[in-house]
């Protein structure tokens, strides 16, 4: 299919690997950092803001380049983890790492926006009826906020799909380990003959971030249907 | 005392300063919007915290700030039914009935029964649909059920007929009545309808700008026009009665009571069972002899107790039997006749004065 190459399969597979893993990992503390935002009041929300927002405005390298700094072997962060087997310095996980980074702006802001919309009178309403704060969040705030909370980790997929400048900072470009599909397309266009495979692997992109929408989509409206608000 | 309440609270320009205390059976909190009404339930409910106050229920002790008292709103175990409802979007009626019934479950050991209360507000049909579905009127009553399921010791209710027309209203009207007469919970409802309340409440508290106007039973709070001055037209005595009989050819139903009998246009309730008729004082006419040739149904013979000036007119208390009854003349009509306390005098009222739709059932628990 696509007359795709090993090599260029390999990529495809390590982009959607990277991905889904760095929506899923930032899924539950997007939530956190998203509710906090739209429900507390507390000394340093506007730095917790900025600090989210960094990366949406910094170049991509320079994210890059500070998780290096921070993640690398030597790093701080990178030097005590390693302790515990975890190392994200050239390694797929740091690929991850960088992606969840640059996606969580986008992740939280989405987020935020539907929790900030959940009718706080239901909340109330369940709360008289024996439901503790947790109970609460979970059985009305999340479903009700599903919608964009759905939509945020789709953002934030498809910006991992897509994420260039901090990952080939971060853990450089590595094929089968840190070369992700732009960094593959990147690698293609700057070699003789390439041309093929980058235009390839451009439709890759295209094709998954395309399914990726659609299927936020149908599921968005599935879920409003359940809330009969469509 | 199921409910003692005092409590302040100041936000901007509004303060609230309320105390009062309540039995069994239904409390109305009476008043014109902005009074405080619905402040109070969210401080009862621990919705919202007042600066300084105490609120016991039912003998524990749910809010004492002097004390440092403060039971979370999900353990104070009083159910609301809101003006709107609220019932949550993504669960189906039977979702939401079981809501409160499973934290209910899970604190008491045993959850209480659906099946009952599905009967008793006739909600069976309704099981499977998901509340954007229902009618105004459904919508309420799965509220009411939700909050019933709960096993609340106290039930509020804030204004939970302000967004239905008449029809609706009439269609849930009975099913607070059978709520208050059966399910045993004391329930605290908030409204600004006089209708509502006479029929409804067997103790009235009057806010007005955040303080306790008046209080006490609905029949001698209901009565007093100078603590109602927006309902003067509505205010008058209430009587309970018992259905005598029916006169089908008539078209009028019989009531017995205390103060004699009432005839009304003809209303479908059985024989015997108790009543409660609204008598608005503006109906009711006064007359020194016994009237002949009279098409008026009802005539309560009695004794003047007290004369009150109220604005261009005269408020005449007449006791009949062992009920009171307020009439309310010009004052021209009380000089001519000649009225004083003590004169014996007729009270007179129009059958058709009297609306069958505002004839609430009869208190059958007893005021403590």
């Amino acid at each position: 299919m696509l007359g795709l190459t090993p090599d260029e399969w390999v990529a495809v597979g390590l982009s959607l690997k990277v991905a889904s893993v760095a929506t899923l990992a930032s899924l539950v503390p997007g939530i956190a950092v998203a509710w906090l935002l739209a429900r507390r009041d507390f000394y340093g929300r506007a730095l917790l803001d900025g600090l989210v927002h960094l990366p949406l405005i910094l170049p991509p390298v320079v994210t890059g380049y500070l998780l290096l700094l921070a993640f690398g072997r030597k790093g701080p962060a990178g030097a005590w983890l390693a302790e515990f087997g975890v190392v994200f310095a050239f390694r797929w996980t740091g690929a991850a790492l960088a992606c969840a980074v640059m996606g969580f702006p986008l992740m939280v802001r989405a987020m935020r926006l539907s929790l900030e919309a959940v009718d706080r009178r239901l909340e109330q309403a369940a709360a008289t009826l024996g439901a503790n704060p947790l109970a609460v969040f979970l059985t009305v705030t999340l479903p009700l906020s599903l919608p964009g909370i759905l939509a945020g980790a789709v953002l934030a997929f498809a910006k991992a799909m897509g994420e260039f400048g901090a990952t080939i900072t971060f853990v450089s470009n590595i094929p089968g380990e840190t070369q992700t599909l732009p960094s593959a397309i990147y690698t293609l266009t700057q070699v003789p003959g390439g041309e093929g495979g980058a235009l390839r692997l451009t439709l890759v992109s295209i094709l998954v971030s395309m399914g990726a929408l659609l299927a936020s989509e149908v599921l968005a409206r599935r879920v409003s249907r359940r809330l009969g608000s469509a | 005392m199921a409910l003692a309440v005092d409590v302040a609270l100041k936000r901007g320009a509004f303060s609230l300063e309320a105390a009062f205390e309540s039995g069994p059976g239904l409390t109305a909190l009476f008043g014109r919007s902005g009074s405080g009404k619905s402040t109070l339930i969210h401080l009862i409910a621990g919705l919202a915290r007042p600066d300084r106050g105490r609120i016991v229920v039912g003998g524990e002790t749910l809010l004492d700030t002097g004390a440092r008292v403060s039971v979370p709103v999900h353990r104070r175990r009083i159910a609301c039914v809101f003006q709107e409802a609220r019932l949550l979007p993504h669960l189906s009626v039977r979702g939401n009935l079981g809501y409160g019934r499973f934290f209910a479950g899970r604190r008491a050991g045993s959850a209480a029964e659906i099946a009952p209360v599905v009967e008793m507000l006739g909600i069976g049909h309704l099981l499977d649909r998901r509340p954007a579905g229902l009618s105004g009127g459904e919508t309420q009553r799965v509220a009411i059920g939700r909050a019933l399921l709960a096993k609340p010791r106290l039930l509020l209710m804030d204004e939970p007929l302000a967004a239905l027309d008449e029809a609706r209203k009439a269609e849930i009207l009975p099913y607070i009545e059978r709520l208050r007469d059966e399910a045993g919970i004391p329930i605290v409802y908030v409204s600004h309808a006089v209708a509502e309340v006479a029929r409804l409440a067997s103790t009235v508290v009057v806010l007005e700008d955040g303080r306790v106007a008046a209080a006490g039973p609905a029949d001698a709070i209901l009565r007093r026009a100078e603590i109602l001055p927006a309902h003067e037209a509505e205010v008058g005595a209430l009587l309970d009665m018992v259905v005598e009989d029916h006169d089908a050819s008539g078209g009028v139903t019989r009531l017995t009571g205390t103060a004699g009998r009432l005839v009304l246009p003809h209303f479908d309730r059985l024989v015997g069972s108790p009543v409660r008729v609204r008598l608005p004082a503006r109906d009711v006419l006064v007359a020194t002899q016994m009237p002949v040739g009279l098409s008026a149904r009802n005539v309560l013979p009695g004794r003047i107790t007290a004369l009150s000036p109220l604005g261009e007119a005269v408020m005449v208390e007449i006791a009949c039997g062992e009920v009171s009854v307020a009439a309310r003349l010009t004052r021209a009509s009380a000089r001519d006749l000649g009225l004083a306390p003590g004169l014996a005098v007729y009270a007179i009222v129009k059958s058709v004065a009297l609306d069958p739709a505002g004839v609430g059932t009869g208190r059958r628990t007893l005021e403590i």
